[in-house]
């Protein structure tokens, strides 16, 4: 190309006026090896941009898919649960039930045998308590303890 | 929308959001990190991306918006270190012997501008985007990306000329 043509070309391109086409020319033309040597400097700039244009992102982006939790179902499931639980809970009570008796001489057979069995634990227990009365005689001895009062008051009071 | 479907969206211009990202973050990984951070918000508002009229520019914006509250934010801290990619001695010295020079100088020349004259350059002068997408990128009119497009350029060969002239005297 023409020198003078390139050197209007540049004076375009310093005020920012030349076109992407005419700047690619530019670039063409300094990619040669021999340039006037007071053009020197633009030939620095071109080659320059030429390089780093050609620099490239080589680092991997982990790209994951978002996971968005769904409360709404999450507070569902809960509730499921709890009324697992209680409906569980329900039939467990229910087997509490024992059944009756239909025949009323044998219930009554029944409830005197049970209470039988009571009061005999009771009398059981009751003996054991007997040792309460050894208290009692502990106290009775300690009333001596009164006698000895009533001498030291009998002591004590002509000083008042 | 499957991971498929939204990695053929995507792939087209994650390594421009990228590059934006280093541009504007210098460090190597904290351009991947923001450039990472920039495509999972993507992907979490992946029902709303069919909306969007474009999203690559839709990305772009949101790159400069995250790098720049990140800018800001290590502004605040005052204490994190801004360049995390140390360079070996060695390479830079091969380096500086292998590519011309004054290449490196441009970096470092862009490196020095302001904000948006950066994101301008990255975007019409590496990106090759349109003068109108850059405008929507950036939200603003026309006139004002071409205005700090042309200042941008004459600061970088200014600065460069300034610099080949150091070599030769």
């Amino acid at each position: 190309m023409v020198l003078n043509n390139i050197e209007k070309l540049l004076e375009k391109y310093e005020n920012g006026e030349t076109s992407l086409k005419e700047e690619q020319l530019l670039k063409t033309y300094f990619q040669q090896e021999a340039v006037p040597p007071h053009l020197e400097p633009y030939k620095a700039m071109f080659t320059y941009f030429k390089v780093s244009q050609q620099e490239q992102f080589t680092k991997h982006v982990p790209l994951k898919t978002k996971k968005v939790y769904n409360y709404k179902w999450i507070s569902v499931a809960a509730v499921a649960v709890l009324l697992v639980g209680f409906y569980f809970k329900s039939t467990e009570t229910q087997s509490d039930d024992l059944g009756t008796f239909q025949n009323p001489q044998e219930a009554y057979d029944e409830v005197a045998k049970s209470l039988a069995m009571i009061s005999g634990h009771f009398n059981k227990g009751v003996s054991t308590v007997g040792y309460l009365n050894e208290y009692d005689k502990g106290y009775e001895t300690l009333n001596y303890l009164n006698e000895l009062e009533n001498s030291t008051r009998i002591i004590f009071k002509p000083n008042h | 929308m499957t991971q498929q479907e939204f990695l053929n969206i995507v792939m087209p211009f994650k390594d421009k959001v990228f590059r934006l990202a280093k541009r504007l973050l210098v460090s190597t990984e904290e351009a991947e990190d923001a450039t990472q951070e920039v495509l999972l918000k993507l992907w979490n508002n992946k029902k709303n991306i069919e909306g969007y009229k474009n999203v690559e520019a839709f990305s772009m914006t949101m790159t400069k918006n995250f790098c720049l509250d990140k800018l800001k934010s290590k502004q605040a801290q005052n204490l994190k270190i801004v360049h995390s990619n140390y360079e070996d001695g060695n390479t830079a010295l091969q380096k500086q012997v292998e590519v011309n020079d004054s290449v490196n100088w441009v970096a470092k020349i862009i490196e020095e501008l302001p904000d948006q004259q950066k994101l301008i350059v990255q975007l019409r002068d590496i990106e090759d985007y349109d003068l109108d997408e850059i405008a929507q990128m950036l939200q603003m009119n026309n006139t004002a990306v071409r205005v700090a497009l042309s200042r941008a350029r004459k600061t970088i060969r200014e600065k460069l000329t300034n610099t080949h002239n150091y070599g030769i005297k």
